[in-house]
């Protein structure tokens, strides 16, 4: 149905014209699934872009041939290039809050889309968006149509975009990551809907995402790419259960899985100079560590924030973010902190670190109570015990600063290296131990790739000679490949240096592979608290027993690879 | 460095903009010929034995009856009108630049405690603001004028003319800076490596000013080269209305005030010679904020 042949996108830019993808081929039959997968920067919503005709400018369609049906989609004036658009290829975009016009009711954008492309009234367009809602699997509809997109939940709006795709029967839809910014429970759902939309209406999806799971749990077929290129097509069983590139492979490896815990991740190590000495990054960190390992001690801590006044007169009720939340995190060992968004996995460790006053409990560090909120001094010993390494690497480094001078903050800070030199020659030295070129001291954040700079957080967060690390979702704005290099880091940190750590992710897999004790939370709420290995054989509470099946998953056989 | 001015994209947009180039070369010529006034200018017109009334009013070369000694020919009293207006722009210059910086230092001071502590400190200086918003700019000037009229000593007044013009210039300026200020503050506030340092135990002013204060000096530079030729002005406004500098120490808006006078009278280039001054300065500083901004916003381009 469609087929792309030798796709090349150029983009023009000061310094010459830059490749954005290259000779790209893909095709596509009536009720197909095809994955598209890739690390970010690997031209993936490039393709659907330039299918679509949405490249942005002034990114060009250089060499290629691009077929629907019999339509050549390259030989189109702009006219018919838009109604072709939404007609017969429509898109999902990942974020169903964006997506959808809030000022709109669902009803007003249904018709307008429909009325756009065919010529019928506004009855029987009504009637006809009633009813996609209806395949769609929204109860109700002739009621909910009437609502405005905030009045849905994130995965009933995603539902919402995919009816608008729907609703002018196209043959083509292009999904770019539907399903990234929806939790697992609703991610599986509108994968259902996705299967059985390909299934029984035979219509063909382009799946663009980075989720391996994604891929192997619905497409039948998968093309994956790299910097433009594609490094493999065929068959999703066939690519991904036995990868013939060394890239796939290596891509497969790093997935982590959710049925079993490897002790480290099989990627290709960079060339450690590892001649046995111990460097003195190293030695200096063991040094501190005359320090006992220390454990955490949460006792029914609670957090509220203000909530949304209603009346002038009364007192907002106030939102409960915690409710009375303890356990325990042992001495030297990692706890695993999961749940999905909102669930307060992130307020819990603002309130650790003492961002976030709690209004209720206690928390104990190593034995000593640990001050909450302001009443924690600057001083205070915890705030160098306790370091924290971020989620979002882009913005948890300063920009204007270098990283040299970002490694030497809690040095001189802490009073811990007195002389300047010494600071610096340690600072390198860090930096080699969490394996990036010492040369890099006098480079600012902007020159280093994602997960380059996540070590750098790491080795920042070290060099405060912590004892209880908060990692909280350190790895999910990296990709997978560097997510495994990233968790083999920390491994083999914790391991080395006694480390406490409070691991958060919403990545169950993840989770799996770091933790040795865990907590499932939700609403605020701890549902589940165990050692990580029984939680994950034997759940005993519901929600993780959901969590965990719902969780996308590649047939067993395929690892084993 | 080459390779720096060679990816740099400021340079290349600058490069590429005739407006920029311009209005640079405008405003470049103006600070050196104010700073070297006293160097360049043939007469000082503050020194009364230095021109002769027997010059006056002569028109610009190009007119009938000019004298080539005075390029743009000379007012009622003889002076030199480049050396006035080279004069006229070193206190103008002098008086912006200094509002400009205060306004900055107090402005960006306090838009950044307020953004950072959030809260009552941030309610009351933002209310503050918002009163000061409500008063044109000239009226607190003049408030401020008519204080320190009432409180110096009267022999004192004259020397502080500048200082107080300055200050007046400044108060009604801080604003700009200290919303300005807030309002990035803010969204840094929510980066982590904001919180890192606020969980590392740093001290607050540190982190204000050494990890916020870098990060959000791009907005800044911009108000600052736009409030530069809005304190300039200011005080020509002032000058003119006769509250600003007195005649023996003529500033831009001072000239204007003495052109008025001949503006009907035939000797037209009295007035309009500064005026026009005036006016290429004051749009050619707007046109390098302007630029600014589209070097730092590039999505508005």
């Amino acid at each position: 149905m469609l087929t792309v042949e030798n796709l090349t996108v150029k983009f023009p830019s000061r310094f010459g014209d830059i490749t954005a993808i290259e000779d790209v081929s893909l095709c596509i039959q009536p009720g197909e699934i095809h994955g598209l997968v890739g690390e970010s920067g690997a031209g993936k919503s490039t393709v659907g872009a330039a299918i679509i005709g949405l490249l942005q400018t002034p990114g060009y369609i250089a060499e290629g041939d691009l077929k629907l049906g019999d339509t050549d989609l390259r030989a189109l004036d702009p006219g018919e290039a838009h109604a072709l658009r939404g007609k017969r290829i429509s898109m999902i975009f990942q974020d169903p809050q964006t997506s959808l016009n809030p000022l709109m009711t669902v009803e007003d954008q249904l018709i307008e889309t429909i009325q756009a492309h065919e010529n019928i009234g506004t009855t029987a367009a009504r009637t006809r968006a009633i009813d996609l809602l209806e395949e769609i699997g929204i109860t109700g509809a002739a009621e909910r149509i009437k609502s405005y997109p905030h009045q849905f939940s994130g995965g009933m709006r995603q539902r919402v975009v995919i009816a608008l795709a729907l609703c002018t029967n196209p043959e083509l839809i292009i999904a770019d990551e539907p399903t990234t910014a929806l939790d697992v429970a609703v991610q599986s759902q509108v994968l259902d809907l996705i299967r059985t939309l390909a299934d029984t209406r035979k219509i063909g999806f382009i799946l663009i995402t980075h989720d391996i799971g994604v891929i192997a749990q619905i497409s039948d077929s998968v093309t994956v790419m790299r910097r433009g290129c594609v490094v493999e097509t065929g068959k999703t069983a066939q690519v991904l259960g036995a990868p013939q590139e060394s890239y796939t492979i290596g891509l497969m490896d790093a997935v982590p899985p959710l049925d079993r815990k490897l002790r480290r991740f099989r990627v290709p190590e960079e060339t450690h100079d590892s001649d046995g000495s111990v460097s003195r990054a190293e030695q200096w960190l063991l040094q501190g560590q005359q320090q006992s390992e220390i454990g955490l001690t949460i006792d029914a801590l609670q957090v509220q924030f203000p909530g949304v006044r209603t009346s002038l007169f009364r007192r907002p009720e106030p939102f409960t973010a915690l409710h009375s939340v303890s356990f325990e995190v042992k001495p030297g060992s990692i706890l695993g902190l999961v749940g999905e968004s909102g669930s307060g996995k992130s307020t819990l460790a603002k309130a650790i670190t003492g961002l976030v006053p709690p209004s209720g409990g206690e928390m104990k560090l190593g034995g000593d109570p640990l001050p909450t909120g302001k009443a924690r001094g600057r001083r205070h010993p915890s705030r160098q015990l306790i370091q924290m390494v971020f989620q979002d690497p882009y913005s948890s480094l300063n920009s204007r600063h270098r990283i040299g001078d970002i490694l030497s903050e809690p040095l001189w800070l802490y009073d811990l290296v007195q002389d300047k030199d010494e600071r610096r020659a340690l600072a390198a030295d860090m930096l080699d131990l969490v394996g990036m070129a010492p040369d890099a001291i006098d480079k600012y954040p902007h020159q280093f790739s994602g997960g380059q700079r996540q070590r750098i957080a790491v080795a920042r967060a070290l060099l405060a000679r912590p004892r209880f690390l908060i990692c909280d979702e350190p790895t999910s704005a990296l990709d997978v490949s560097i997510q495994a290099e990233i968790l083999n880091l920390l491994k083999d940190l914790q391991e080395k240096f006694g480390l406490t750590i409070l691991f958060i992710s919403h990545n169950l897999a993840v989770v799996r592979q770091m933790a040795d004790d865990m907590v499932v939370l939700r609403h605020g709420r701890i549902e589940e608290f165990g050692p990580s290995e029984v939680l994950f054989e034997t759940p005993q509470a519901s929600y993780t027993q959901k969590l965990l099946e719902l969780t996308p998953v590649m047939p067993k056989e395929w690892n084993s690879a | 460095m080459k390779e720096f001015l060679k990816r740099s994209e400021g340079v290349w947009l600058f490069i590429h903009s005739p407006a920029a180039i311009l209005a640079a070369l405008v405003a470049l010529l103006t600070f050196i010929g104010a700073a070297f006034a006293p160097w360049i200018a043939s007469v000082n017109p503050y020194d009364l034995g230095s021109f002769s009334l027997f010059d006056g009013l002569l028109p610009p070369v190009w007119q009938e009856g000019a004298n080539p000694k005075f390029l743009l020919g000379t007012d009622d009293q003889g002076r030199d009108m480049v050396s006035s207006i080279l004069y006229g722009a070193r206190l103008s210059l002098i008086i912006g630049l200094s509002a400009m910086v205060i306004a900055t230092v107090l402005g960006v001071g306090l838009g950044l405690a307020a953004g950072y502590y959030g809260g009552r400190f941030d309610a009351v200086v933002m209310r503050i603001a918002d009163i000061q918003l409500a008063l044109p700019a000239i009226l607190t000037a003049l408030l401020i004028d008519g204080i320190a009229r009432g409180v110096l000593p009267a022999d004192m007044q004259q020397d502080l003319r500048i200082a107080v013009l300055t200050l007046a210039i400044a108060l009604s300026l801080w604003v700009n800076f200290a919303r300005t200020a807030r309002a990035s503050t803010f969204v840094q506030m929510q980066k982590e490596y904001v919180q890192a340092a606020i969980i590392m135990g740093q001290r607050p002013i540190r982190v204000m000013f050494v990890h916020i204060l870098p990060n959000i000096l791009g907005p800044l530079l911009v108000i600052m080269t736009v409030d530069l030729a809005s304190a300039i002005l200011l005080e020509a406004t002032l000058s003119f209305l006769g509250i600003g500098l007195p005649a023996d120490s003529p500033s831009l808006g001072t000239l204007i005030r003495i052109g008025m006078q001949f503006m009907l009278s035939g000797e037209w280039w009295i007035l309009w010679i500064p005026t026009l001054f005036l006016v290429a300065l004051v749009v050619s500083i707007n046109i390098l904020g302007d630029f600014l901004r589209d070097v730092f916003n590039p999505r508005l381009r």
